[in-house]
């Protein structure tokens, strides 16, 4: 179901019919993942319009992004460094700019 | 080529993270830049402002380490663990725990590199005691300095590279 709202928002009957499910038994499982904060609900006279709820999911993804860059922080110091290390006789024509790199 | 070599991070399964990178550098140097103290304390430093006044390494099997950094405030941090398993200049497997963790238990760290036309991919899987643990690695700010600019960051390695 998620995969299927992943593409955007889906009415309970679209999101039932991949698994031949009952309107009750999909809305059973929509609440789940509302529940979950997954997923949020919109009734529109009969249609209940699902859609994702990307907070949570946008959350974790903000978590790995500063771990991500606590770690280039750390690797582009590291490139310096290997740059340093790396004996002018053996570096073969620089095939990369030494200056560092504006913003 | 350089422009190429950033990290990737991935929450891999429920207790492991996984990062992984690219350096222009054979990897007999990558591996001397993770296990020599002289030169891990220069890159091994997280966001700008802070040193490492304590790098101490007995690379051999059981042999353990010990890191502590500070910053321009006197904060200290510190963190250690025991190795594993060592395989020059390849692999390396070693446990973690920082001085007033904000996780429970210990991680391991595996080390992975490997060489290719001379440049050296490294890949470091952390494997936490559980998935709470692993959370609450990626929530905290390490240390926000995180936020470092990468204007900031920019004038640091014109620095260092003269």
């Amino acid at each position: 179901m998620l995969r299927s709202l992943a593409g955007g928002e889906r009415n309970l009957s679209e999101l039932a019919r991949p698994f031949n499910m009952s309107f009750p038994a999909a809305s059973k499982h929509v609440r789940m993942l509302e529940r979950a904060r997954l997923v949020r609900r919109r009734v529109v006279g009969r249609t209940h319009i699902c859609r994702i709820e990307g907070r949570p999911l946008a959350r974790a993804n903000r978590w790995l992004e500063q771990y991500r860059r606590f770690w280039e922080t750390n690797y582009r110091r590291l490139d310096v460094l290997l740059e340093e290390l790396q004996p002018e006789s053996q570096s073969t024509p620089r095939s990369r700019n030494q200056e560092p790199r504006k913003s | 080529m350089n422009a190429t070599n950033t990290v990737t991070v991935t929450a891999s399964g429920e207790r492991e993270l996984v990062i992984a990178r690219s350096f222009n550098a054979p990897r007999s140097l990558v591996w001397d830049a993770h296990t020599k103290p002289d030169l891990i304390r220069r890159w091994l430093l997280g966001p700008e402002g802070w040193t490492m006044p304590v790098c101490e390494v007995d690379l051999r099997v059981g042999g353990s380490y010990r890191y502590l950094w500070r910053n321009t405030k006197g904060h200290e941090m510190g963190m250690g663990g025991v190795y594993r398993e060592i395989k020059a200049p390849e692999r390396i497997v070693q446990t973690e725990k920082f001085d007033e963790s904000w996780y429970p238990g210990e991680a391991v760290g595996t080390l992975v590199l490997t060489e290719r036309g001379g440049v050296t991919h490294l890949k470091q899987t952390m494997l936490y005691e559980s998935r709470d643990a692993r959370d609450a690695v990626l929530r905290s700010p390490m240390e926000s300095g995180l936020s470092v600019g990468y204007d900031r960051l920019d004038a640091l390695l014109a620095s260092m590279a003269r």
